[in-house]
């Protein structure tokens, strides 16, 4: 699955959410709900900077790998597994521990879709005289 | 039957106000949950400089995404 079907996965199943955007592990968008990247390229840069600033809270301890900042207009949600970042904005009150669960489904919804390397080709098998003498 | 009635419209006046006070207790409240690799988990509340600092970027995030 790529990040887009991800997030329109994403969006179908949950009501709360109202905008996300999916960064890969180059920090370009991979998939979103904006209809253009530019809002999609603002929205990501303001996550990032808000988990930076909160990752900046707590230096030399763990990694920070989710965070939710809750206002009256609504939240934003920031996760991040390895290298690649799922952020959400979501309507007031939301159901927080749904909106995580859903958020980290996408996010390792995308990472399957990453191609995996092809196994090597096996060498075919030495037919020996006496197998051949066999058949 | 009138003092069955009675009963009822007692209990959803009842449900109706806990429901109400529930949902209004949460409104306005302001916080940022952060979730560690370890499990660990810290809330800044409101009124924190830290939290008054993420609640900025937070609004600032909410704004570019309705924008």
């Amino acid at each position: 699955m790529d990040g887009t079907q991800a997030i329109a996965d994403l969006t179908e199943i949950s009501s709360q959410i109202e905008s996300v955007v999916l960064l890969d592990g180059k920090s370009a968008v991979a998939g979103s709900t904006f209809t253009d990247d530019t809002a999609a390229t603002r929205f990501a840069e303001a996550a990032k900077a808000l988990l930076e600033a909160a990752e900046g809270l707590r230096e030399g301890g763990e990694p920070l790998t989710q965070l939710e900042a809750e206002t009256p207009e609504g939240s934003v949600f920031v996760l991040r597994e390895g290298d690649r970042l799922i952020a959400a904005t979501t309507v007031p009150d939301p159901t927080v521990g749904l909106v995580f669960y859903d958020l980290k489904s996408a996010l390792r919804a995308a990472e399957d879709a990453k191609p995996k390397r092809k196994p090597r080709a096996r060498a075919p098998k030495k037919t020996t005289k006496a197998a051949k003498d066999d058949a | 039957m009138r003092r069955l009635t009675v009963l009822l419209a007692f209990a959803g006046g009842f449900f109706a106000v806990g429901a109400l006070l529930r949902r209004t207790s949460g409104r306005g409240r302001e916080r940022v949950d952060l979730y560690y690799a370890d499990g660990s988990m810290k809330t800044l509340a409101d009124g924190s400089v830290d939290a008054a600092r993420l609640l900025s970027l937070a609004r600032e995030a909410i704004h570019a995404a309705r924008a």
